[in-house]
């Protein structure tokens, strides 16, 4: 049971983030910077946060278990708010890199958009987020024992693995919108993406009722994944042109030089 | 187990050598006709100090008419903009290494127990941290380090001395033993131990057979020529080696405190003027030499193309892949330069007969990195993974840290242009990373996994 357990919730936790991180991360090295520099980024909220429960609870009654759960709770939400001002703060740097790339490049463009940015810090978000979530649950769910011995739910490794695929997923799509809207100064949007995330995060104090937390959660991450495409700018018949496999006509001229020497890859 | 420690003080090296990027300016572009000699001598400069972009040659070819200032500033624009192009990609191309080396020892120190055992210390670290009171053991670790710090000094300053006075013979020899050591000795002890975890039999004539095999081609791939693939791939597992060797051998306070003294010192070793390391690099670069092969990992790929000559039959173009020993060579002289300044540069290494026909067309340079940061950077990872109470999110943590570190360090490198040390940084943030993770983000994350909560 222990390897089966494993890979199966690995595959179910990751797999989407490994699928986007090889098909469209893995071949450009920028965009793989932008991954490590994003995950960098959380990691530096979540020990801020960390602080602050840490203080909290050592300045607090250790014995009242209410007080305690209270803390966690607190703690949760300052660390979503600490995310979502980290994710601002990346927003900003790879904002003033984008600048930077694109005044010393040859045309003017940088070698990598905004748009693109966005995604992989989402991305990176969500995979740094899930993995610290989830890795630690992972390596137990390899050795022996039995789950939920003491009357918890013994579904708690594969809720937890689809709970980190939505939280990937989520973070991908908020990365998305929330770059947009700071670019297009929809603050409303940025409300909307950090009420969501603590949405998200406080229907997880739901567990384990999980019908009440894993369905709502899944609602949230389809919508959010709609939203996402309509602001990354795609549309019905994107899809459509996509799904039909039709080749564009390349309407640009190709320029020769006899002078020049061909580069060699 | 201390018998053959006794001669690690050859196994030292590895920690002495820095990071040795260094890239000179290009020279300003001339025209067409001494273009080509210009931008040998601009690539000659260049790869004296292991330096690493290449498209310099592209920037020669695409030769302007207009006056020279445009030339230079449009030049500039050009070589900025290729910097941060090759930057990423150099980026990636260290990367890559380091994570494997990482994920080498990591998966190591989790899987087999034997190098998270404590089995005695190295006669480095004499004094003991089974010490009853706090103090004691910090005052003892502090010691350890003062004592292993010097042993690292001295033995810089010594190899620093010896490249001075042109002992190459005893270095060579040194690097040699070294290697040897690491690449039989303890693949072997590595060997039986991954064996014994997994309870696998092997008889020894096959272990004689693989072993041998595994360590002769080593040495031929690090000393000598080699696929460069090969190359890098056993200078990874040497460090790999040598890393479980210090986490195995470190008294655990006394690991943190050598690491956080070796970063300051490298930070002094390369930056100050007197430093040992920044003289071998400048010495290396007065004598058109390249720094030690074999303990600098070099992901570059040297091609040689032929050029027509008027005077000389042209040859095809031929890619031979060199191993770092040969990265300095200057292999594109045109008749006019004399040759006898390659032979003096030859001395150290085995040479091979240079052509005066090849001519350099293109050039991927890769970028350098000495051994000695792939072994502290795995040394911190892997000490996280092994004490940090079975959590993977301290090691995470400390392995993106680094990554940052070294991405940072690159930056620098690209701004700056001359040697820099990898590990002040990368060591710094991988250690606040670890101490941070480990006492303040474990309680908390364990606390919201217990209840199922996600953040």
């Amino acid at each position: 049971m222990g390897a089966a357990v494993f890979f199966g919730c690995a595959g179910i936790a990751f797999g989407p983030a490994l699928a986007l991180v090889l098909l469209t991360v893995a071949a450009e090295p920028l965009r793989v910077i932008v991954l490590v520099a994003g995950a960098f980024f959380w990691l530096v909220s979540l020990l801020l946060a960390s602080l602050i429960w840490f203080v909290s609870v050592h300045l607090s009654d250790r014995e009242d278990a209410k007080l305690q759960y209270g803390l966690l709770v607190f703690g949760a939400a300052v660390s979503v708010l600490l995310q979502e001002v980290f994710r601002f703060a990346y927003f900003k740097l790879l904002k003033k890199a984008d600048e930077g790339l694109a005044m010393i490049s040859e045309d003017g463009r940088s070698p990598i958009s905004l748009r693109q940015m966005a995604y992989v810090s989402g991305l990176s978000f969500g995979i740094i987020s899930g993995v610290f979530s989830v890795i630690n649950i992972l390596a137990d769910s390899i050795g022996p024992g039995i789950v939920g011995i003491h009357g918890d739910s013994p579904y708690y490794f594969i809720t937890s693995a689809f709970l980190t695929m939505a939280l990937v997923l989520l973070h991908t799509f908020w990365g998305v919108i929330f770059f947009d809207a700071c670019e297009k100064r929809r603050y409303w949007c940025l409300g909307l993406v950090v009420a969501s995330h603590l949405l998200t995060s406080g229907l997880t104090f739901l567990n384990p009722r999980y019908e009440a937390s894993l369905v709502p959660i899944f609602i949230i991450t389809f919508i959010t994944g709609l939203w996402a495409f309509f602001t990354a700018g795609g549309s019905f018949r994107n899809i459509l042109k996509c799904l039909s496999c039709k080749q564009e006509d390349d309407s640009r001229v190709m320029m020769y030089s006899a002078l020049q020497v061909p580069f060699e890859d | 187990m201390i018998t053959f420690m006794n001669n690690s003080d050859s196994e030292e090296e590895p920690c002495n050598e820095r990071t040795s990027l260094m890239s000179a300016e290009s020279p300003p572009v001339p025209s067409y006709q001494d273009g080509l000699q210009a931008s040998e001598a601009g690539e000659a400069q260049k790869r004296r100090t292991g330096s690493n972009r290449s498209p310099n040659n592209i920037a020669d070819g695409e030769m302007s008419d207009s006056g020279v200032p445009v030339r230079e500033s449009a030049l500039e624009n050009e070589e900025e903009e290729l910097t941060l192009k090759y930057g990423a990609k150099h980026v990636i191309m260290l990367f890559v290494p380091v994570t494997l080396c990482m994920i080498v020892v990591v998966a190591t120190i989790k899987s087999v127990r034997f190098y998270t055992e404590k089995n005695g210390q190295l006669i480095y670290t004499p004094f003991s941290e089974d010490t009853t009171s706090v103090g004691q053991r910090l005052l003892n670790s502090v010691l350890n380090t003062i004592i292993m710090i010097s042993v690292i000094v001295v033995m810089t300053v010594f190899l620093v001395l010896l490249y001075k006075y042109r002992c190459y013979k005893f270095i060579h020899g040194w690097l040699i033993l070294s290697s040897l050591m690491l690449l039989f000795l303890f693949t072997y002890i590595y060997l039986g131990e991954v064996l014994k975890t997994y309870n696998v039999a092997m008889d020894y004539p096959t272990l004689f057979l693989v072993i041998w095999n595994f360590g002769a081609v080593g040495m031929i791939c690090i000393h000598w020529k080699g696929p460069l693939q090969l190359q890098q791939a056993y200078l990874i597992m040497i460090s790999a080696l040598m890393a479980l060797v210090f986490i195995k051998y470190l008294p655990e306070w006394s690991a943190w405190v050598i690491l956080g003294a070796i970063s300051i010192y490298d930070l002094m070793a390369v930056l100050c003027p007197k430093g040992p390391l920044r003289m071998l690099v400048e010495t290396a670069q007065e004598r058109n030499e390249p720094i030690f092969p074999a303990l600098i990992y070099s992901s570059a790929m040297m091609w040689t193309v032929g050029m027509a000559k008027p005077d000389t039959a042209a040859r095809g173009p031929s890619q031979q892949t060199w191993d770092a020993a040969e990265d300095g060579r200057e292999n594109h002289r045109s008749p006019s330069h004399a040759d006898s300044q390659m032979s003096e540069t030859r001395s150290p290494v085995p040479t091979r007969p240079i052509t005066s026909l090849e001519e350099l067309e293109e050039e991927e340079r890769g970028v350098k990195l000495g051994l000695g940061d792939f072994i502290f950077y795995s040394v911190l990872v892997g000490k996280a993974a092994a004490t940090a109470s079975g959590d993977w999110n301290t090691t995470l943590a400390c392995f993106v840290a680094i990554l940052i570190g070294l991405c940072l360090t690159l930056l620098l490198l690209a701004v700056f242009k001359k040697a820099l040390p990898a590990l002040p940084i990368s060591i710094t943030f991988g250690l606040v990373f670890y101490f941070s993770t480990d006492n303040l983000v474990r309680p908390f994350m364990d606390t919201l996994a217990s209840h199922q909560l996600y953040i």
